[in-house]
């Protein structure tokens, strides 16, 4: 018994020594504003635009949230809007996005309608979803937006599927699979990296970390809190990225991108980023100090990063700052009041859309 | 113009708070996301963030205030250029404003406010009424058509095969579909025909591949999605009704999931209780999804290639008992039933007997005894359990007056228990005896051999129930 014991360790100790060794390799890789290309003028307007979009219509949610338009849950996506903009700033045409129930930042940034969001949000006719989904589920065929998933960790089942659409078809689109750090703990997010890596899916994984499922923070929900490595059992690559610097976030996104198209299967990038709000509206804040969340907003804000540098550039006066504030605050009031003045969908759709 | 700060609520069901503390004072400059205030409940503080730039013009509330409604002005924002003049100019319009923040609060049916008026209100609310789906009847088989002996199993794979030639998008997985050539053989030949593209072998993985499949239908594929058994497809059955079943709806039209889950469903022999559960009632509960359980190899083949053309998800109950049994099918290029219709698989005049699936073998059997003793059986196999064709059980129950229903699954929340409360409902008066449903036994299913027979319905248990209303 005693020998056979002793072989089968000294047999596993050089497998688990090499393992590590090429964990260690994936996490040498790391994405920041630092080693990754400058901006040109039209992309840093760009991305200061979007972002500020988000931002603009996520306060006006919040606040309509707090007048009673908005009713259930509402989470925010305050803070980590270099996410998803540097992202979908490295997608093509085609290429799929799905994420969990924080989401009204990636469908803007998919290009859809802030009157049809904020529409859904109260519930009315306008909504994406007819009124019928509300803030977490709406979806969009035409900017290849798949949803808005209440699961924790669905969506990256759903997504590798959607990756597998592509396979099959052989096209060259990409999925874009979002979810927290929570979700990363969820079973099925292992048993889709196997199947992607196993049929070499197009897939982006991107674990957007804000530090916090909910109120556990990841040093208490997790024994291995480097999210870039949670692939390296199956082969798969990751990245981490500074997630508040949309320069780092776009440039992971184009490398990102180039190794699934390319046909070498998914890869995964791990955004550090950070939710300014709570998980959702009635979030007391708790577990965390306000001078974290201090911290964060005042260092590492994402849109202030693009401010400055268009002011130190002198790509955009103050005045012209203002001048796209203005037209974005113009965008949400309008949103907003079209969300209020909005009739409810009509009894009569209580029946439809169960099934074509 | 000055912006009016109000109360917030925390949730959709708060209705009054404490206004805490103060951060910002009289003449602060703040911008969005400052925070200005801090707002007490029971349940929780929060913050309360500046929306908009500019200074404060007036805190409205004091620090300390109790029971401050939601939605209350509680300060005045001023932009740039405003004075505290501007303010107290804007002050008659201020109220004319609040109204109408009331009057959209309480006619606003979204909020919770509009949900409490209507608790008070005893009268049931107008709720549409359903629309009937209407199945079409079988379609007519051709005079002279060959009529083939074919197993459960063969007419199975004979439907995956005809329609993956028929349609490039679909495509069949799961585990040991393709190279063992299925694990009960249902997809004996597939690999070789069509290739590992679409005969997909999956790691053993229910949940990942169930969501997997359903990305892929939100795609526009039509996959075929194999379980073992339904018995592991309990580890999937999130990705089943909360993703596959609901997205149709919660997308408002825009995005469905047209897939079908098939595999064995229900008690094989001598497995044990893990493996031999009947899922025919828990899938029939859900909108969203169309359930099948076909009993005969006809029925197999036509429902199955039905339900791959289907645009919604199905979920298809097979019975590894049932597949070495032959049956007639005939022998068409394109034969396919309607989903959503039951066939009536005897014609009787003195009692009723609604089953489907392997309970339509006690059915059969027990219709045989029945004739000996000249008690003349209507056997209705209902095939699809959902949407159930009500209509033609209800039509044989008027003209029967006597219902036995007959299952393999547990007896509480049974499909006969929901036919049973339905013919109540809506044919009451037509019933001469009270309804007897038989199922299996409330036990999870044993492994002796005795105990298991025991625990399954039997051909004498439902010989006796018909006895039993018909009052003889």
């Amino acid at each position: 018994m005693a020998p056979t014991k002793t072989a089968s360790v000294s047999g596993r100790k050089p497998a688990a020594k090499s393992a590590i060794k090429s964990a260690s390799k994936a996490s040498a890789k790391e994405f920041t504003g630092k080693n990754t290309p400058d901006f040109g003028k039209d992309q840093d307007l760009h991305a200061y635009r979007e972002m500020l979009m988000i931002r603009r219509f996520e306060e006006k949610a919040g606040q309509l949230y707090g007048m009673g338009f908005i009713g259930g849950f509402c989470h925010l996506y305050i803070g980590q809007e270099a996410v998803v903009v540097g992202m979908q700033m490295a997608q093509q045409e085609g290429d799929q996005v799905i994420t969990a129930y924080r989401d009204h930042g990636h469908m803007l940034a998919t290009g859809m309608s802030a009157r049809g969001v904020m529409a859904e949000l109260t519930g009315r006719k306008g909504g994406y979803s007819r009124g019928k989904g509300g803030s977490m589920h709406m979806f969009s065929k035409e900017k290849h937006f798949y949803g808005g998933h209440g699961i924790v960790g669905a969506q990256v089942s759903l997504g590798t599927g959607l990756a597998f659409a592509n396979r099959y078809r052989g096209n060259d689109s990409v999925s874009v699979a979002y979810f927290g750090d929570g979700a990363a703990n969820q079973g099925q997010v292992y048993e889709s990296f196997n199947m992607a890596a196993l049929w070499k899916l197009p897939i982006v994984y991107i674990v957007e970390n804000n530090r916090y499922a909910m109120g556990t923070s990841t040093a208490r929900a997790t024994a291995q809190s480097n999210y870039s490595l949670r692939g390296s059992g199956f082969g798969i690559p990751g990245i981490q990225v500074d997630g508040m610097d949309v320069r780092a976030v776009k440039a992971a996104g184009d490398e990102a991108l180039e190794h699934c198209r390319s046909g070498k299967g998914p890869i995964i990038l791990e955004m550090l980023t950070y939710r300014y709000r709570g998980h959702s509206m009635s979030d007391p804040a708790k577990y965390r100090s306000k001078d974290e969340v201090q911290k964060m907003r005042s260092e590492h804000d994402p849109i202030e990063q693009v401010r400055l540098r268009l002011i130190e550039k002198g790509w955009a006066t103050e005045d012209e700052l203002k001048a796209i504030d203005k037209d974005i605050r113009d965008v949400v009031s309008d949103s907003a009041d079209f969300a209020q003045a909005d009739p409810e969908p009509d009894p009569s759709e209580l029946y439809t859309d169960i099934l074509l | 113009m000055p912006i009016d700060i109000l109360m917030p609520a925390l949730s959709p069901t708060m209705e009054e708070g404490t206004l805490s503390k103060w951060l910002k004072q009289e003449g602060d400059k703040v911008t969005s996301g400052d925070v200005i205030a801090e707002i007490e409940t029971d349940k929780a503080t929060m913050e309360v963030e500046a929306v908009d730039e500019g200074v404060i013009g007036k805190l409205l509330i004091a620090a300390g205030t109790e029971n401050v409604k939601v939605n209350t002005k509680i300060a005045v924002l001023l932009q740039d250029g405003e004075s505290a003049d501007a303010m107290s100019a804007e002050k008659p319009a201020a109220p004319a404003k609040a109204d109408a923040d009331t009057s959209a609060a309480t006619s606003d049916a979204a909020g919770g406010k509009a949900r409490e008026a209507s608790e008070e209100t005893p009268a049931a609310a107008k709720v549409p009424a359903q629309p009937r789906a209407e199945a079409a009847a079988d379609p007519d088989i051709p005079a002279g058509t060959e009529m083939v002996m074919t197993t459960v199993r063969e007419a199975l794979r004979d439907a995956m095969a005809e329609e993956m030639r028929r349609d490039e998008n679909v495509f069949v997985m799961g585990e040991e579909v393709a190279e063992y050539q299925g694990a009960y053989k249902i997809t004996q030949g597939l690999l070789q025909e069509f290739g590992p593209r679409r005969v997909v072998d999956t790691p053993i993985t229910e949940h990942g591949f169930a969501g997997v499949g359903v990305g892929a239908a939100m795609a526009g594929l039509k996959p075929i999605v194999e379980f073992m058994t339904f018995n592991f497809a309990m580890q999937a059955i999130d990705q089943i009704i909360n993703s596959a079943a609901k997205t149709l709806y919660m997308s408002g039209g825009q995005m469905g999931a047209p897939i079908v889950f098939r595999g064995p469903n229900g008690a094989a022999a001598r497995v044990g209780a893990q493996h031999s559960q009947d899922y025919a009632t828990w899938y029939s509960q859900i909108p969203g999804l169309k359930v099948v359980m076909p009993y005969t190899a006809a029925d197999a083949k036509g429902l199955l290639k039905a339900a791959i053309r289907d645009p919604n998800p199905v979920v298809f109950l097979e019975n590894e008992i049932l597949y070495g049994h032959q049956f007639e099918v005939p022998k068409l290029d394109d034969f396919v039933l309607p989903i959503g219709k039951a066939r009536i698989h005897r014609k009787g005049n003195d009692v009723t007997i609604v089953s489907f699936g392997i309970g339509m073998t006690y059915a059969t059997k027990a219709v045989v005894e029945l004739e000996k003793e000249g008690i003349d059986v209507e056997l209705i196999d209902l095939r699809t359990l959902r949407p159930m064709d009500l209509p033609t059980v209800i039509e044989s129950v008027k003209k029967t007056g006597r219902l036995v229903t007959v299952e393999e699954g547990y007896p509480q929340n049974s499909i006969g228990t929901e036919i049973a409360t339905r013919v109540m409902q809506q044919a009451f008066d037509y019933l001469d005896a009270p309804i007897l449903t038989i199922a299996g036994k409330d036990v999870p299913m044993p492994y002796a051999a005795n105990l298991e027979k025991l625990a399954l319905p039997n051909v004498g248990e439902v010989v006796q129930a018909v006895k039993t209303v018909c009052y003889r």
